[in-house]
């Protein structure tokens, strides 16, 4: 064998072992990012799931609150705690000029009264006594406690300034600051101030639009595509409509937004901000995912078992009623759910239709204005205090989170209950 | 001679076993028919010559193949250059998606034969004309070879399979689905083919085996029953299963 | 209100299928055989119900509000107001009565909402009235002619297919609703500000529209400069260029790997996570960007003396193209592995290696396929949306390099229709102009994708 076929050879034996690994780095290249993505969510996210309490020692003074002798529960509630709850703060340092009073008071967040006003509704018998009160931290300590925020920044580009270091490391020293669990991340709505904000709101909004979405396309995207898949006739319109849904599959999401906002509110005056249009928009847009499952479904069912029902008698109408289309459920409902699953990551279309605007209450029902997570997540990220950011990453967890499920399920469903025709 | 000597292969697909201790040799520049009914083992048997077996990811190939006192079996054959000198034509046409002239070129193309365009022209003339495809096509080389008749796009795939010079050529039955017409221009060119190669060709018509072939080799149930000249099994085998098959009684 | 009657009428359905079955089984007792099954007698009755009522109901919904306005204006007929005039008066009218008026209230319109506050219950209450009694009416009728060779399986069932018929027209409803929804407004806009300044200006700068007094009429000429969509269109394909950039090669070569080289284990594990990929919602993949990707890469060019922005076209491109691999990788996949295994063997056969099989014999053959996943790649890159306004900026500069900020039709959509607007308004018609541009420029690249892939698996199934 010729030395030039030898090379040859070699080269082409090179080529071949390049063409594997470039093969091999694509995919080590997607799954990086996957890791790199994953590691990088967690671990500014899981901060988010503990919440930063000062423990602060509260003199429920009865004459500050202006209460007189043996006040009834209702005096309770109507006191004033402001000056308690200011001079609680005071007491941390009892030096303290008037600038520095200020900055204890921004030690904590806004909440610090009702804190200390729920401290006396659970027990009475503490009036007139001192006793040591937890009270949320404001966000910027939460963060530096966290260990989130740069401490070496020079003092005028620091939102915490070095008194309020010096008194808070002195409260970690004398074990005053503790780190609890954040059920209030789950349980409240959405705030201006980082530490108070939670994702109830915006975790409502969801459900309810995913459930509006769900009321509407899944009956009809299922009656279409039984119609579709065993009643309609080979003509121009069945051709007409199943290019309809196809394109319909494939337009960007925002133009269904835009299709809210010009139709669903313009025209038909729906509330704006609500799940409900948003829920309608989501389902038009998961209208095609769901048919074309379906259809899959419906297909997959042998022509045997339709043969046999039409032979005993029954019209078409009920082979497909009794038979093809039970047998076709778990195939449709699992295509269902994972639209849905789509449907719950939608943000643009929200975003037009005005489930953006700051709400600060938990919707009671789908006429409610609301958020959703997504949009949640595009609120808080856009805003421009850290505090926000170990938020977002956990409220992105708690989507993700949703996601696996509904993509599990889907699975499970698809495997446990689908027939196999072999 | 003796051109390619096996001993001792048997073939596992998975755990099923598809071949038992074939032993055969095959004589130069002879054609070689292996016959039997289907599903015996015979395109098994000859995809191992050329390794082919390999592309199956749960077949596993053993013993030993002796091809010019090489043994292809070996871990250091280079299973590229074996290729080269054991060319395959397959049951079904199967031309690539492309001209008629670089279905031919692509051969010599990737293993360097030809220095310019010249060379390579001559190259596929050559093989199109020991192909008896030459007069047929010469005015369309560079129309698709998807677009020629059956029986023109297997002379097509032989004339691919000779381009690049092979002394053995494996025929896997190249003949089956073409009409009578078709199948009678192949066999005319196999018995030309057979003064410059080796020729082994898996037919499941006896008719045929008998027409074309040398020698001839009877498979059943993945074992080889037996084998000799196309002549002695034909007329006076020594196993009553020949017998059995080559009068009709079963497969 | 509405929704008790509905509920009554619900109730009525119920009964009337009661009343159905139970003349059924009543016949039946006469020993005289029915055609279909006594539930069907049910059934059919209660859609004598249904649909009177739904008739009765769609018609009412749609022509009630025109003769109510009707009527109520027709106090201001001689008096000389513009059409624009008298739809505010209206407008003021029907806030007043439903008690959300703010303005000054002048005698004429608290008369005119007093009548509207009449009109809507004359109108309500006779609805009612009408609805039920034609309701009992068609029910009546349709029982009295009930027999035992009554065919109700029949009506019933042609019942229920035009039930199925109408739901598959939700699909176009939808596409016409799009289309609705979107050529109104852009008409509108193209009558103010000329197709060719939009189609061909460079300067996109919807912030100026803001600033404008809402009672001035419009001036053309103003705004000759603000609405020029080329920086956006070129922003929307750099981006989407850069993206496919990132998402062809890995995309096509992990394809490639899994349907030829993976083994089974790798394929098991590694084609689910990269489905992962797919499955994150786009604002996540925004936030990544603008949180990691863009900073990581302005502080790359930094250290390597490279001008770049913190929200560059660059970091933007990058995250949408690694949203956009799996899709590539996985259609590649499916198309590759539907190659007919005859056409590997004969390669292999010529003692190609897997290599070159797959350079010169498979990808050719699989390339309308792979250029049909291609396509629907770059349509998606086109449409995206958040990740734009999330990590590149949302000023429409005009520029090729990647380093810089640009901005995209879609995330200028959002730019200009976050917050209130009012519709008829230039930037908010804008808005739908835009969005009917990206509405055709999907539908066709999704059109020609789909005849792309077709063709494709004509020639192999």
């Amino acid at each position: 064998m010729n030395k030039y076929k030898e090379e040859l050879l070699n080269k082409r034996y090179k080529a071949e072992k390049r063409f594997q690994f470039y093969g091999q780095s694509a995919i080590f290249v997607a799954l990086l990012f996957l890791t790199i993505f994953i590691f990088k969510i967690f671990s500014t996210g899981f901060t988010a799931f503990q919440k930063t309490w000062l423990i602060v020692p509260v003199n429920f003074d009865a004459e500050l609150m202006l209460l007189d002798e043996n006040p009834t529960k209702q005096d309770i509630e109507d006191a004033d705690y402001y000056e308690i709850a200011l001079q609680s703060m005071w007491n941390l340092d009892p030096n303290a000029n008037e600038d520095q009073q200020n900055q204890l008071k921004r030690m904590v967040s806004y909440f610090f009264e009702r804190e200390i006003k729920q401290e006396l509704l659970k027990d009475p018998n503490l009036l007139g006594k001192t006793t040591e009160v937890y009270l949320t931290a404001s966000d910027d300590l939460d963060q530096v406690f966290k260990g989130n925020y740069p401490r070496d920044l020079p003092e005028d580009q620091r939102r915490v300034s070095d008194y309020q270091l010096k008194i808070f490391d002195e409260m970690v020293v004398n074990e005053k600051v503790e780190s609890k669990f954040n059920i209030s991340f789950f349980t409240n709505a959405d705030s201006r101030e980082a530490e108070l904000a939670g994702i109830a709101s915006s975790f409502m909004g969801s459900i309810f639009s995913i459930l509006v979405c769900l009321a509407i396309a899944f009956p009809v995207a299922v009656l279409a595509a039984i119609y579709l898949e065993e009643f309609a006739p080979k003509n121009r319109i069945t051709d007409f409509i199943e290019v309809n849904i196809n394109n319909l599959a494939a337009v960007p999401s925002i133009v269904f937004g835009l299709l809210g906002l010009g139709v669903l509110l313009a025209i038909f005056h729906l509330p704006r901000s609500t799940p409900l249009v948003g829920g309608i928009t989501l389902s038009l847009m998961t209208l095609p995912t769901i048919i074309i499952a379906a259809r899959a479904s419906l297909k997959a069912v042998p022509p045997s078992i339709r043969e046999a029902a039409l032979a005993m008698g029954a019209s078409k109408m009920q082979t497909t009623l009794h038979h093809t289309v039970p047998l076709s459920m778990p195939g449709t409902l699992s295509g269902t759910i994972i639209g849905l699953a789509q449907a719950l990551g939608e943000t643009a279309p929200l975003i037009l239709i005005g489930m953006v605007a700051f709400v600060n209450t938990i919707p009671g029902s789908p006429m409610d204005p609301a958020a959703s997570l997504p949009v949640q997540i595009y609120i808080w990220a856009e805003s421009a205090e850290r505090g926000f950011v170990e938020k977002v990453s956990a409220c992105i967890m708690v989507l993700l989170g949703f996601l696996i499920l509904m993509n599990l399920a889907a699975q499970i469903i698809r495997h446990k209950f689908e027939k196999k025709w072999s | 001679m003796i051109k390619i000597s096996a001993k001792s292969v048997d073939v596992f697909y998975g755990n099923k076993q598809a071949l038992f201790n074939i032993s055969l040799d095959v004589e130069e520049k002879q054609i070689t028919a292996l016959i039997g009914p289907s599903g015996c083992g015979k395109s098994t048997f000859l995809r191992c010559l050329n390794r082919m077996n390999d592309v199956i990811d749960i077949c596993k190939v053993t013993g030993q193949i002796m091809i010019n006192n090489f043994d292809i079996m070996d871990k250091t054959c280079d299973v590229v250059r074996l290729r080269e000198k054991i060319g395959m034509v397959f049951q079904k046409p199967n031309p690539f998606p492309k001209s008629v002239y670089e279905n031919i070129s692509y051969g010599p193309t990737i293993h360097g034969m030809a220095q310019s365009k010249d060379e390579m022209d001559q190259i596929v003339e050559t093989s199109l004309k020991k192909a008896a495809l030459w007069n047929e096509v010469k005015d369309r080389l560079h129309e698709p070879g998807t677009g020629l008749s059956g029986g023109q796009q297997q002379r097509l795939c032989i004339a691919r399979a000779i381009s690049v010079g092979p002394e053995v050529i494996l025929m896997d039955e190249p003949c089956s689905a073409l009409d009578p017409i078709a199948t009678a221009q192949i066999e005319e060119l196999m018995d030309e083919l057979k003064k410059e190669h080796t020729i082994i060709i898996v037919t499941h018509s006896m008719a045929q085996a008998a027409r074309v072939s040398q020698n001839t080799g009877f498979f059943h149930l993945g074992q080889l029953i037996e084998h000799g000249s196309t002549d002695k099994i034909f007329k006076n085998p020594d196993n009553k299963k020949t017998q059995d098959y080559i009068t009709g009684r079963f497969g | 209100m509405n929704l008790v009657l509905f509920l009554f009428i619900v109730l009525l359905g119920f009964t009337s299928y009661y009343f159905g079955r139970r003349k059924a089984y009543a016949i039946q007792s006469t020993k005289t055989r029915l055609t279909a099954l006594p539930k069907f007698y049910g059934y059919y009755l209660a859609i004598w119900c249904a649909i009177p009522a739904f008739i009765i109901f769609s018609l009412w919904a749609v022509f009630e509000p025109s003769i109510v306005k009707f009527l109520i204006l027709s106090d201001y007929s001689n008096q000389g107001y513009l059409d624009d005039e008298l739809n505010l008066i209206y407008e003021k009218t029907k806030s007043l009565a439903r008690g959300q008026f703010t303005g000054e209230i002048t005698p004429f319109i608290e008369r005119s909402a007093e009548k509207y506050l009449n009109f809507r219950s004359i109108a309500q209450n006779s609805k009612i009235v009408i609805v039920l009694s034609i309701i009992i009416a068609s029910v009546f009728y349709a029982y009295n002619r009930l027999s035992g060779n009554s065919r109700t399986r029949e009506p019933v069932e042609k019942f229920l297919n035009a039930v199925l018929f109408a739901a598959s027209l939700a699909a176009i409803l939808t596409t016409l609703g799009i289309i609705f929804s979107l050529i109104f407004q852009t008409i509108d806009f193209f009558k103010v500000i000329p197709l060719l300044d939009f189609l061909f200006g460079t300067h996109w700068y919807p912030a100026k529209a803001f600033v404008r007094d809402a009672s001035e009429p419009l001036d053309p000429s103003m705004y000759s400069d603000t609405f020029g969509s080329v920086p956006l269109f070129a922003g929307t394909f750099f981006i989407a260029f850069i993206a496919m950039c990132v998402a062809i090669p890995v995309g096509l070569m992990s394809g490639i790997y899994m349907a030829e080289y993976a083994s089974n284990k790798v394929r098991q594990y590694a084609k689910p996570l990269i489905e992962i990929l797919a499955g994150i919602p786009t604002v996540v993949y925004g936030f990544f960007a603008a949180l990691t990707v863009g900073p990581f890469l302005k502080e790359l060019g930094n250290s390597m003396g490279l001008e770049v922005s913190a929200e560059s076209a660059l970091a933007a491109g990058g995250v949408m193209g690694i949203m956009i691999i799996p899709f590539i990788s996985s259609l590649s996949d499916d198309v590759i592995t539907s190659v007919p295994q005859n056409l590997r063997d004969g390669s292999y056969a010529m003692g190609a290696t897997k290599s070159e099989t797959i350079k010169k014999v498979i990808f050719p053959a699989a390339l309308p396929g792979i250029v049909g996943s291609v396509l629907l790649g770059i349509s998606r890159a086109i449409g995206e949306t958040m990740i734009v306004v999330m990590a590149s900026g949302l000023a429409a500069n005009l520029t090729f390099n990647p380093l810089d900020s640009t901005s995209t039709i879609t995330a200028q959509i959002v730019v200009i229709l976050i917050g209130d607007q009012a519709f008829g308004d230039p930037k908010t018609q804008a808005a739908f102009a835009l969005g009917m541009t990206l509405f055709l420029v999907t539908l066709c690249l999704n059109i020609f994708a789909l005849k792309v892939v077709k063709k494709y698996r004509e020639k192999y199934e």
